[in-house]
């Protein structure tokens, strides 16, 4: 064994590692950790692309404070674990002013100890409610919680004399934790759930599921909790066994492309969504209208590809983000930190949100609205 | 409850069949030059995959779907050429690992350049759902079934009744006894990796309108299949649809009887104990092994 | 055995002595953290996978065991890591003497098929247990503190797993050359010429996997505490085929062959994470190029070029 040879190999590597480090930091730079692949891509992949077309935009104009964005990325390919390496990365090595990102829950979560000691702002882009409460006085987030998903649900179901729900969730992070919120929050209105199934996030058939759904006792309404093609093929399965319960989905399938792949099979499907999907129907006189016709549009434009609203979390995030260093003048950490928490009535494609210090999201059920699919369109439901 | 059973039963046979074609890529390959092949679910990928972009290119779809399957045919001689035979004589794991490679290869191109979305098209033959006995069938899963079915019976013609059938064959059996008759190995490589290719994006056009397709889809589909081909007993075409159809058949039944947060590790624990109290599958040649 | 293993040991030391100067900042002492870690795992993978001659394709679930113990049991039931650590090792142990026998009279792709199997399981049940484990959102691991020092920090820990590091070589290297270590190997070689000679196989095999099982338990609280974050997928399939290539890459049955290829494999991912969506492809194409070019590894390979015997 040759021990020279692998000190001179390792010492070469040391060596590469060591220069990607602290180059001239003048610009101002903008870190995020995305799952742009791997189960949540869904969510990810746009993301990624909306940062990425929101810092071109914002630098053509001028950049921020007179200096220009710079995005650094990686892809933690929805693995949290490696989120945690990365934001390591982007805190020590790539010295970013703020982050902006975390596409899941876990990979928000296993940051999140990294922002608080090193005292960086951290705008999160995950759905799930342990990352705003309680409080963490670094840690933002933009998408309403997975609570507040479960909530909109059971108000409307409870204004038809729903009562007795079949709960069908996914496997992945999104979903169980979709679970458990809307498993703690069902008795709150009155709900109770007759059927708790699961599906994993690659399953091809969930009739299985839905057959042992249906035959609950007394059901009255099918909920579902899931990501991207996952309720897609629940919602075909739906249709070949003729369920013809009520049909809820959670924000998880915001998207127009759920529409594509459901195909007829999505009629009726309703679910609680931020305006982006309607946002040519939204009244003229509505605060965030100007601002999400604008992003759907530009992303339109861009990517040949529809806007979802995961795309418009992230530029909430970025928005807020450069809206609280303009504010604060500087992107002295502390500075950005309390403009962040002082932001009031800020429109984005999301809602208007109003940050407090007991309150690091800002937004209210009222920015969520129920829609209903009617002729592969979505609409707001009635 | 029958109608319950049986709707468990269909979906289960529905997914079994997918399995059991991958399951009959393993094997081909298998029996050609003992690699596990790792990236036998990126072929299916590709299958649905490469079919989609066709049609979205503006190809009608019978087109479209021969494209893709002759595609995904000449990625399988692809790998053989430029990962299979530089590495002769490397080792089983060796070989596992570069199979790997190859998917994430084959993967990550997709993704690069087909996008990362999912996508679907539309049935064969309508989406009208077929009742039988208080239960519901896709006319899709007939296709799929019938086609596996069709395969399995062209596939055992070839292998009894070809010359190049029983060439394959005889590579398997005894490879250097094989190229002492005058059968080229080689040839004999390209094909069965071809075949399996072009067997895998068959299934993955099959059971694209039932399942839709994404780039990752071959990760998931490549294990199933794995585990259904040694469930078979490696090597047995026959014993790798049936063991196809009864992970598929497994998971349904978990999912509705028992626990759907478990059904994933149905098929596991199943392979686990038959390996345990049968060391070569349920269809594995009961040889003893020479030393 | 042929040579003395002192100056390498030496070697080893004095470069992990000096490497720190050239480590700019933490997040380069946490790569390198994660290295050591990966060394000692897959030095012990190799001893079963290199030495002994059996694949495994379910290691992770081993490792995945470690971490989840002591994450669970110091979360939910306020252990102390120590002990949690020891209940996790002594559970991954039991696990892999209960399933060793049957699994071991398996040959060739059964056996892939089997470890492969067994490390799903463990990676599903953790998964699925979200009140316990967090699910796949994964939970986070309180920090190690030992006899009143608390182990936090990336230098801190870059010192520990160092040392850790060589003793774990010297332990491996100790063990391979004794009488159990070249029975071990025997496996390898031929089992029936084993058998002939007087080797108990079946008790060989056992003993190294219910030995690699544990370290790997450990190696896996170890890393829990670590990062302070564990996700199912420290046991899923993927880890155990990069602990496996680790392996293979850096040179099977070598066991500084271990180390270069952890550090390969841990660093390349960093490498190539600014590829914008290349990334995958790299690793894969890499992964096949290293496999043709160099079948017997890194290590083995080039020091057979360099005219030295290993």
């Amino acid at each position: 064994m040759n021990k020279r040879m692998t000190l001179k190999v390792l010492a070469g590597f040391v060596l590469v590692l060591g220069t990607g480090a602290a180059l001239a930091a003048d610009p101002i730079r903008i870190g995020s950790v995305l799952s742009v692949t791997g189960p949540a891509a869904f969510l990810g992949d746009p993301e990624l692309k909306t940062l990425q077309m929101v810092v071109e935009r914002i630098n053509k104009s001028g950049g921020v404070l007179g200096r220009q964005l710079e995005l650094v990325h990686y892809d933690d390919a929805t693995d949290a674990a490696k989120a945690n390496g990365f934001g390591k990365r982007l805190i020590e090595s790539d010295k970013v002013d703020i982050l902006v990102g975390g596409t899941t829950t876990g990979s928000t979560m296993s940051m999140v100890p990294l922002a608080e000691k090193a005292g960086i702002p951290f705008v999160s882009l995950a759905g799930g409610v342990p990352i705003i409460e309680p409080v963490k006085k670094w840690v933002f987030k933009t998408p309403h919680t997975d609570r507040m998903a479960a909530e909109k649900v059971f108000e409307d179901m409870k204004k038809k004399g729903i009562s007795k729900v079949g709960l069908l969730s996914e496997t992945s992070g999104f979903g169980a934790s979709g679970k458990k919120e809307t498993e703690a929050v069902a008795g709150k209105y009155g709900i109770t759930l007759v059927a708790n199934e699961t599906y994993g996030p690659k399953d091809s058939d969930m009739t299985a599921q839905l057959t042992k759904i249906k035959g609950a006792p007394g059901i009255q309404a099918l909920f579902v909790f899931g990501l991207g093609q996952g309720p897609a093929i629940v919602t075909k399965n739906v249709a070949q066994l003729g369920i013809t319960l009520p049909h809820y989905e959670s924000h998880g399938v915001a998207s127009d492309e759920f529409l594509k792949l459901a195909g007829k099979a999505s009629e009726g499907v309703r679910m609680p969504s931020p305006a982006l999907l309607v946002a040519d129907k939204l009244a003229a006189s509505d605060p965030i209208k100007k601002v999400v016709v604008a992003y759907a549009k530009d992303y339109k434009d861009r990517y040949k590809d529809d806007a979802s609203t995961f795309g418009g979390y992230a530029h909430d995030g970025l928005m807020l983000a450069v809206d609280a260093i303009k504010r604060a003048g500087t992107t002295d950490k502390e500075k950005v930190r309390e403009a962040l928490e002082a932001t009031k009535g800020f429109a984005a494609t999301t809602g208007v949100y109003s940050m407090s210090a007991t309150d690091h999201m800002g937004l209210d059920l009222s920015a969520f609205r129920m829609l209903e699919a009617k002729n592969g369109d979505w609409v707001f439901a009635k | 409850m029958l109608s319950e059973f049986l709707q468990f039963l269909f979906s289960g046979v529905t997914v079994g069949a997918t399995y059991a074609l991958a399951a009959l890529g393993f094997t081909l390959i298998y029996n050609a030059s003992h690699v596990i092949n790792f990236a036998q679910g990126e072929f299916i990928m590709l299958g649905g995959m490469l079919t989609v972009a066709g049609v979205s290119a503006g190809l009608p779809l019978p087109v479209a779907i021969a494209l893709a399957i002759a595609a995904a045919a000449v990625v399988g001689m692809l790998v053989v050429r430029f990962a299979i035979q530089p590495a002769k004589g490397a080792d089983v794991v060796s070989l596992i690992i570069i199979t790997i490679g190859v998917s994430l290869v084959v993967r990550g191109l997709t993704q690069i350049s087909l996008g990362k979305g999912t996508h679907s098209f539309p049935a064969f033959s309508g989406s009208e759902p077929l009742h039988v006995l208080g239960a519901t069938l896709l006319p899709q899963s007939l296709w799929v079934l019938g086609v596996t079915a069709a395969v399995v019976a062209l596939l055992g013609w070839f292998f009894s009744r070809t010359l190049t059938g029983k060439a394959i064959l005889a590579t398997a059996y005894n490879r250097l006894a094989a190229q002492l008759v005058g059968i080229s190995t080689n040839k004999v490589l390209f094909l069965s990796f071809a075949l399996s290719a072009a067997l895998g994006a068959l299934g993955g056009v099959l059971v694209t309108p039932i399942t839709m397709t994404s780039a990752d889809v071959g990760i998931m589909l490549g294990l199933k299949g794995f585990v259904a081909a040694v469930l078979g007993g490696l090597g047995n075409g026959l014993g790798a649809v049936v063991g196809g159809l009864l992970v598929g058949v497994a998971e349904a039944m978990a999912a509705g009887y028992i626990s759907s947060a478990y059904k994933d590790a149905v098929p596991f624990v199943m392979i686990l104990f038959l390996l345990f109290f049968l060391p070569r599958g349920l269809f594995g040649a009961r040889v003893t092994e020479r030393v | 055995m042929r040579r003395s293993r002192y100056p390498g040991l030496l070697a080893l030391s004095l470069f992990l002595a000096l490497l720190p100067l050239a480590l700019p900042n933490a997040y380069t002492y946490d790569v390198v953290v994660r290295i050591l870690i990966n060394a000692i795992l897959v030095m012990g993978l190799n001893l079963l996978v290199g030495f002994a001659g059996q694949i495994s394709l379910g290691h992770a679930g081993f490792v995945g065991m470690g971490a989840y113990s002591t994450a669970v049991l110091t979360t939910h039931a306020n252990w102390h890591p120590l002990p949690a650590m020891a209940a996790g090792a002594a559970l991954a142990g039991f696990l892999a003497l209960m399933v060793a026998r049957p699994i071991f009279r398996l040959k060739g792709q059964y056996l892939t098929m089997a470890t492969l199997g067994l490390g799903i399981i463990i990676a599903i049940v953790i998964g699925n247990e979200s009140a316990w484990t967090g699910g796949p959102d994964g939970m986070p691991v309180s920090s190690l503190s030992l006899v009143g020092f608390e182990l936090s920090g990336e230098k801190r820990w870059y010192g520990f797993m160092a040392v850790l590091l060589v003793f774990s070589l010297w332990s491996c290297q100790n063990l391979m050359d004794s009488p159990f270590g070249r029975a071990v190997r025997a496996l390898h070689g031929s089992e029936v010429a084993s058998q002939v000679v007087g080797v108990n196989v079946g008790r060989y095999k056992v003993a190294v996997f219910v030995l690699t099982a544990m370290l790997a338990s450990v190696m896996g609280s170890l890393t829990a505490h670590y990062v302070g974050f564990l996700t199912p997928g420290v046991a899923g399939f993927f880890h155990s085929i990069e602990l496996v290539t680790m392996v293979v890459v850096g040179g099977m049955a070598s066991l500084y062959g271990s180390i270069v290829g952890a550090a390969l494999l841990t660093m390349l991912p960093q490498l190539l994470a600014t590829l914008e969506g290349w990334e995958t492809v790299a690793f894969g194409a890499i992964l096949v190029f290293t496999m043709i070019f160099m079948p017997r590894g890194l290590v083995p390979t080039l020091a057979a070029r360099f005219g030295r015997t290993r």
